[in-house]
């Protein structure tokens, strides 16, 4: 049981939270705040506790989906993840996932903890719990003016990762330079993952370039194969740093307009029947394969976590279908340049001409520097584009980003409600035809909030 | 007509979207039926100094700035010193704005000498200036991103690209934003800076032809969309700054 510290931060925490129901605001991060102001020492009192320990899941991209995922995957095996949902990933989000999911005398009632970490609360994350297992999913950038840098962030995780005890596992995406690198600060083992596929990618990095320098010596990498951004083969000419040997490796990755199907290689053997991931796009094919690589390192056996990945349904604003007046919305959160190059990407891999509900904003959650939509590949979406309604607090800077990446005038309507944004999107799909909306996060919650309050969707925190 | 832009370490000097300018630069060119070349120039690579027509130079990260730096100090940055010499023009964007400066100072290293095209001087601050930029110029509003620890003092030789609204510009103190000196220019506007600006593409374009095709008047496009994104970035920017 825990010290009487942290059994009262819980008792808080709690009381915060029945306060808020009753007040009738879900889904914020007022529990968990209070918890951690009166014990610091909140989170790791209660997760250690859990008897399955703790798995830690970060990095730039996939956070959510693969957490969620992973949560299936324990389930199947008959554990009870104490999980953070609705992508509350800061700390607080943490303690009021453990808060939430124990008695009022601080016992967690799960006996997992699946815990989707901010990468830039990551070092403090490790520096306050002993997790059994970290996952890595990749690096990009995100955010900046909340970031700064990805080597210095980079090296921040790898200061980390320096101190942590030597049982600990790190899984990590060996496609990923940076993040492959953070296995090398490590005394304990590590699993990495990657694509082998050879059909899989072009030959040059696509034009965001935080990585295409050696993590090492910072000389130009050579890249056989791009599957993803800076995510590939690469090497390293002249120090000979070079792509680790992949202990969970996909060895092919057939896509459809709708799912795909990864052919499995593990370290012990070539598995079985092609894993199926039932969400679109070799982004979320990453994310099947990043939490098969987590199974393994939690010695859960591989068919279980396949069959449990098969029957996987997505989160908050990844590629959600909702039906709203005949026509099908697909939600698709964006929120940086390699987010949303995936996105487009695994929108354009089946030949849509897609219409288009674009809703920018620049709140602190989504960023407060919009400049990262130019480093956005626009220009391979425009010619696809159908039409356009634009909207949020800084639809006028999407409107003309999707100007110069060449989408002609007549098809980009900026429409400033959220509601008349929905109905004039609506309103340009046939019957039966589809509308695709790209928004950052609290946009997406505002159009989701309207989209409840129409009675389409369920709200929000209850996901 | 054509028109060649250099791309100065685009591998290592473009964060924040700066690449945006160069997308800015090339469309309002095309827009005007002149032909468009891009090319990147890097580090390791010899710089051809006749080439540009324009260059442009991002910011960057340190492990990036710290490259350059050392590249700047060999043959390309002569080779770029004599191409800014020989009438071309250049817009640099925060790391690069600070590495054509005469000296950026860390706090407790000696000084790393710059390109020194640009009269200007920085020192590195202790608090980061992340926000909302607006400054006043003769020819509009600059509206942008700041995202930057150095503070740079103008020389006599420099003029302030504009008058700082809201954010912090320059160095916070003096209220100016950017330099302009000759053809260079220097602003610590992310934005992408170009595209909300269109003016200041317009001015860098003029210059740039004016090199190989001697004095140009512009055909005015139609700039409604730039208008409103910049109108919206310095309401949100007043509002929350």
């Amino acid at each position: 049981m825990p010290d009487p510290l942290a059994r009262l931060a819980n008792a808080a925490g709690k009381l915060t939270r029945i306060g808020l129901q009753i007040s009738g605001r879900g889904g914020t991060a007022l529990p968990g705040l209070v918890a951690l102001t009166i014990d610091p020492g909140f989170i790791a009192a209660l997760a250690s506790d859990l008897a399955h320990g703790v798995v830690l899941v970060s990095g730039t991209n996939g956070k959510t989906t693969t957490t969620r995922m992973l949560s299936d995957v324990v389930r199947a095996t008959g554990w009870a993840p104490t999980h953070n949902r609705s992508g509350s990933n800061l700390e607080r989000g943490i303690a009021g996932a453990l808060l939430t999911e124990s008695t009022w005398r601080g016992e967690p009632t799960g006996d997992i903890g699946l815990f989707e970490v901010d990468e830039a609360s990551l070092p403090l994350v490790l520096a306050r719990i002993s997790p059994r297992v970290v996952l890595v999913t990749n690096l990009f950038r995100d955010q900046m003016d909340r970031y700064f840098e990805i080597d210095q962030l980079a090296r921040r995780i790898g200061d980390a990762i320096a101190k942590l005890d030597p049982r600990v596992t790190l899984v990590l995406n060996a496609d990923d330079p940076i993040v492959a690198w953070l296995g090398q600060r490590h005394t304990g083992p590590v699993v990495y993952f990657g694509v082998d596929d050879p059909t899989v990618g072009g030959r040059v990095p696509q034009v965001i370039s935080d990585a295409t320098r050696c993590p090492r010596c910072k000389q130009p990498l050579r890249y056989e194969r791009v599957v993803l951004a800076h995510e590939g083969d690469w090497s390293c000419p002249s120090c000979g740093l070079a792509r680790p040997d992949r202990d969970v490796a996909a060895t092919r990755v057939a896509l459809t307009p709708v799912s795909s199907e990864i052919q499995l290689r593990t370290a012990v053997a070539s598995a079985f029947d092609p894993v199926r991931v039932p969400i679109a796009g070799l982004y979320n094919a990453y994310n099947a394969l990043a939490a098969l690589a987590v199974a393994r390192a939690l010695d859960i056996a591989l068919p279980t976590a396949a069959l449990a990945i098969a029957n996987f349904r997505p989160a908050f604003g990844r590629l959600e279908q909702v039906a709203v007046d005949g026509r099908d919305m697909r939600l698709i959160l964006v929120k940086n340049p390699a987010g949303f190059n995936a996105a487009i990407g695994a929108l354009l891999e089946t030949g849509r001409r897609p219409r288009l509900l674009a809703a920018l904003n620049d709140r602190d959650a989504d960023g407060r520097d919009v400049s990262w939509i130019w480093d956005a590949d626009f220009e391979t979406l425009a010619p696809a584009v159908e039409h356009a309604v634009v909207t949020g607090i800084r639809s006028r800077d999407l409107a003309n980003r999707l100007k110069y990446a060449g989408v002609a005038r007549e098809r980009i309507e900026v429409v400033d409600v959220w509601g008349s944004a929905i109905d004039r999107a609506i309103g340009t799909a046939p019957v039966g035809g589809e509308v695709v909306v790209l928004a950052t996060y609290t946009a997406m919650q505002a159009l989701r909030a309207e989209l409840a309050r129409r009675g389409h969707v369920a709200p929000f925190w209850e996901d | 007509m054509d028109l060649r832009i250099a791309h100065l370490y685009p591998d290592l000097m473009s964060i924040y979207g700066d690449r945006g300018n160069v997308l800015a630069l090339a469309q309002r060119a095309r827009w005007r039926d002149i032909a468009v070349e891009v090319r990147a120039f890097t580090a390791g690579e010899s710089f051809d100094a006749d080439w540009p027509d324009l260059w442009f130079f991002g910011g960057g990260q340190d492990q990036g700035q710290d490259i350059v730096g050392a590249d700047l100090a060999g043959p390309n940055g002569d080779a770029l010193k004599a191409s800014l010499a020989n009438g071309a023009a250049a817009l640099t964007v925060c790391g690069g704005y600070q590495l054509l400066g005469h000296e950026y100072r860390p706090e407790n290293a000696p000084a790393i000498p710059g390109l020194g095209v640009l009269d200007v001087r920085t020192r590195a601050g202790a608090v980061r200036f992340v926000g909302n930029l607006v400054a006043e110029t003769s020819d509009g509003m600059l509206v942008g991103f700041e995202n930057h620890s150095g503070r740079t003092y103008l020389g006599p030789n420099a003029k302030p690209l504009g008058t700082v609204i809201v954010g912090n510009g320059n160095n916070s103190e003096d209220k100016t934003e950017g330099a302009v000196q000759g053809k260079i220019v220097g602003t610590y506007s992310h934005g992408s800076c170009l595209p909300k600006n269109p003016w200041l593409a317009d001015r860098l374009l003029g210059w740039a032809l004016e090199r190989r095709h001697g004095p140009q008047q512009l055909v005015p496009l139609d700039d409604r969309e730039e208008k409103a994104a910049s109108e919206q970035a310095v309401e949100v920017a007043r509002a929350r700054p």
